[in-house]
């Protein structure tokens, strides 16, 4: 799949550039033979259906790669399981033996009976045109695989007349009785039916039902659509090109069967050819394997062959001196019969023709036509060439076709010569010429002016073509770029017999941005049918313009160089918060020191007092309650300490609820007991 | 004048510390516990005067805690002299106790 999906790319991208290119058809070339193996060869080697391995298979056939030996063996596999299977459906079965008549993988007499048996029961009894298409298609299959096979069908005329039954007046077919819609595809599948029961028949189907049918051809022509450059094709909604092929194949095998003596006109049998041509490589499988087999059949029919002509290249090189060779062949690149190829006109651009009637030689070695000698009056440029094919009818056994005439553009290409080159700077209001330098545009020249903002610059050459006259190229351009990278592009006009500019820098000081200094000269001339394009540094031009006016734009940014953009940026020194000045560790424990001294000073007062500790209760009970009264306290304490040090306050809120609800209980006991000794004491 | 003046000085702070000697006991108490407090704010101030206010959270949690300390004694040995008696307290408590125990409640 991803093969696919990029072969679909690229072949757009060809088709993109061909179709650039698509005034000349091409026949059938090697790039469409690399693109086929590229869309037709699956990675895994095998199709995902019969249908789609047939076009494969056929597809690569026709254009002549042989890779039936990777491809066979799973395909054929494939195909066996088909053709012995008695529940496969008609499409199934047809598929497998096209795939079948490809590859070979059973032949001989080793004829499938209930094959047989069963495309016959399906022609007689079907009712839609695809059932007719498959059973009377796999018979004609049958008969050309197997040998010793007695096939006809049974009631011939009645199958061709139901067949024909489907048909409209218009020219197209219906696929069912009972449905009405029709289309031109419907139709290429019903000749190739009708082809295949009048091959079958025992004996001759009635002239007169074969007339109606071709009658029936030559209206489904009026459908033939039409473009510009002169293309046919038929339309449909399965899309121009499934339509037109099968229309062609069906119109092939209808013509094929001696009885019918089908004739078409020539002109629209080339235009569809040149439509095959025209779509380029395709992208889409379907898509391809309908214009390679619409080709070959184009190829090889009984009505008209076309023949192309295709030129390898459409520039003729006027130094060079190689002659200008043309093709032709039949659209699949096979040789063409003997013929003569006449250049009726060579038109140029003004209309007027330059060559007349003139006979190409004819190269056996190559098998191309070639023209050497070109008139004298043979100048650069544009031109149409009319080509003539002139056909020896008598010798051929096949009726060939071409067009009446092919018109190829062509462009003459030669060294165009410059002359009188030279730059001046000139005085503005007398116009005398202050310097004044000859210019060789072949070399870099090192010329070097300077002027300033009242006078003008003038460039003048003189470009003419190989055969005298005065040449306009499509490129004429002269570039000022100052130091700072700022660019002007003027043009260079031609009128008359030279090409001169004038820069009057008065009026352009505004549009240099008022910037004096050095400026660099650069000439570009150009031009398709210029095999010496060039693009030359004249020099240096030091500009002096006055100072720039505080309103003037300034001149625009250049671009910075895309390195230093993108390109690493200075590394981030992180600079952290500077911690604060801390004091010197030895003083804050000094004056840790000196703040245990009040405390110690009050303890010291205490016991100066005469502080005790003598209403202590004594009783055990009540001694016990006060000791955990104060331990409690000294708990609550030493939990403010591990606060301070190491807890944090959920924690110590925590703690300290419990010890407060413990101290709540103690603490309201030891003071129950003490109202009551001091109680006891006063009523005591 | 200087040797009266110095005279009266001690004059007077010989009277003065007769006087609080005649306090009671309790009150002296409280009387110290509210110089500790205060003298240990003081020195934080100079400690924060020397070094930098950089912490200043903890420089105020430390002064005003010993202030809040000492005002709260004060107020405690308001309510428990006996000789204030312009000090009608309208506390629902009235005793000794219940003082107390406002007191530490508060602390």
């Amino acid at each position: 799949m991803m093969a696919r999906g990029l072969a679909r790319f690229l072949v757009s991208l060809l088709l993109v550039a061909i179709c650039n290119a698509a005034s000349v058809s091409q026949p059938i070339s090697d790039s469409h033979r690399s693109a086929a193996l590229d869309v037709f060869v699956p990675l895994d080697g095998s199709y995902k259906s019969l249908e789609e391995a047939y076009e494969a298979l056929r597809s690569l056939e026709i254009l002549g790669i042989d890779k039936k030996s990777d491809l066979s063996s799973g395909t054929c596999e494939n195909v066996v399981k088909v053709l012995g299977s008695p529940s496969s459906a008609l499409k199934d079965v047809f598929y497998a033996l096209s795939v079948n008549g490809i590859l070979k993988c059973k032949s001989g007499d080793d004829v499938p009976k209930d094959v047989v048996s069963k495309l016959q029961a399906g022609a007689k009894d079907a009712k839609l045109l695809l059932d007719f298409y498959y059973s009377i298609r796999g018979l004609v299959l049958v008969k050309e695989q197997f040998s010793g096979t007695d096939l006809t069908l049974g009631d011939a005329e009645a199958i061709f007349r139901s067949v024909k039954a489907l048909s409209q007046s218009d020219g197209r077919w219906r696929y069912s009785s009972n449905n009405a819609e029709s289309s031109t595809f419907a139709a290429g599948l019903a000749f190739e039916t009708l082809a295949g029961v009048i091959s079958l028949a025992p004996s001759e189907i009635d002239q007169s039902l074969i007339q109606t049918v071709k009658t029936g051809i030559l209206k489904l022509f009026d459908s033939l659509r039409k473009y510009d450059d002169g293309t046919f094709y038929f339309d449909g909604s399965e899309g121009p090109i499934s339509t037109t092929a099968s229309v062609i194949r069906g119109l092939t095998s209808f013509a094929a069967s001696e009885s019918t003596g089908l004739n078409l006109p020539g002109d629209k049998i080339v235009g569809l050819a040149k439509f095959f041509l025209g779509v380029g490589i395709p992208g889409d499988a379907k898509d391809f394997f309908n214009q390679i087999d619409a080709l070959a059949s184009l190829e090889d029919n009984r009505f008209s062959v076309p023949l192309i002509l295709s030129l390898p290249s459409t520039v003729i090189s006027l130094t060079k001196k190689e002659p200008l060779k043309v093709k032709v062949s039949t659209v699949l690149g096979s040789k063409a019969p003997a013929l003569g190829v006449k250049l009726a006109q060579a038109l140029n651009s003004k209309g007027s023709s330059v060559i007349n009637n003139q006979e190409l030689k004819f190269d056996a070695d190559s098998a191309t036509y070639f023209l050497d000698s070109f008139p004298k009056n043979f100048d650069v440029g544009k031109y149409t060439f009319v080509f003539e094919i002139l056909l020896d009818e008598s010798a051929n056994e096949k009726a060939y076709i071409t067009e009446a005439q092919t018109k190829v553009p062509i462009a003459a290409t030669g060294a165009i010569s410059i002359e009188n080159a030279e730059i001046a700077v000139l005085d503005s209001d007398v116009g005398s010429v202050e310097s004044q330098k000859k210019l060789d545009l072949t070399k870099d020249g090192g010329v070097s002016l300077s002027a300033n903002h009242l006078q003008k610059l003038r460039l003048s050459f003189q470009l003419t073509t190989p055969l005298g006259l005065v040449f306009k190229p499509h490129q004429a351009f002269l570039k000022l770029k100052h130091e700072s990278q700022v660019e002007h592009i003027f043009l260079v006009k031609t009128s008359g017999k030279k090409a001169e500019l004038v820069l009057d820098f008065l009026g352009l000081v505004e549009k240099l941005y008022y910037l004096s200094g050095k400026y660099e000269i650069q000439l570009t001339i150009g031009d398709a049918s210029m095999e010496n394009s060039l693009l030359s540094n004249i020099g240096h031009i030091e500009l002096d313009l006055p100072e720039r006016p505080e309103k003037a734009p300034l001149p625009p940014l250049q671009p910075t160089d895309p390195y230093s953009r993108y390109g690493p940026k200075a590394e981030i020194s992180h600079i952290f918060r500077i911690p604060e000045k801390l004091p010197a560790k030895q003083l804050s424990l000094i004056f840790l020191g000196l703040i245990v001294l009040p405390f110690i000073a009050f303890l010291i007062g205490l016991t100066r007092l005469g502080v005790n500790i003598k209403s202590f209760p004594s009783s055990v009970g009540a001694a016990t309650s006060a000791l955990l009264f104060h331990g409690g306290i000294g708990a609550v304490l030493l939990l403010y300490v591990l606060f301070w040090l190491k807890l944090d306050l959920f924690t110590t809120l925590k703690a300290l609820s419990l010890l407060g609800v413990f101290l709540l209980f103690v603490g309201h006991r030891t003071l129950s007991n003490l109202a009551a000794a001091s109680n006891k004491l006063k009523s005591a | 004048m200087v040797k009266s003046t110095s005279k009266d000085a001690q004059d007077l702070f010989r009277s003065l510390h007769s006087a609080y000697s005649a306090t009671p006991t309790n009150l002296k108490i409280i009387d110290m516990y509210v110089v500790f407090a205060v003298f240990t704010a003081l020195i934080q101030v100079a400690y924060m005067a020397l070094v930098g206010s950089f912490p200043f959270n903890s420089f105020l949690s430390g002064v005003l805690s010993c202030v809040g300390t000492a005002v709260l004694a004060v107020c405690l040995r308001i309510q428990v002299n006996k000789e204030n008696k312009e000090f009608k307290c309208k506390t629902i408590v009235t005793n000794l106790g219940g003082i107390v125990a406002m007191f530490v409640i508060a602390v």
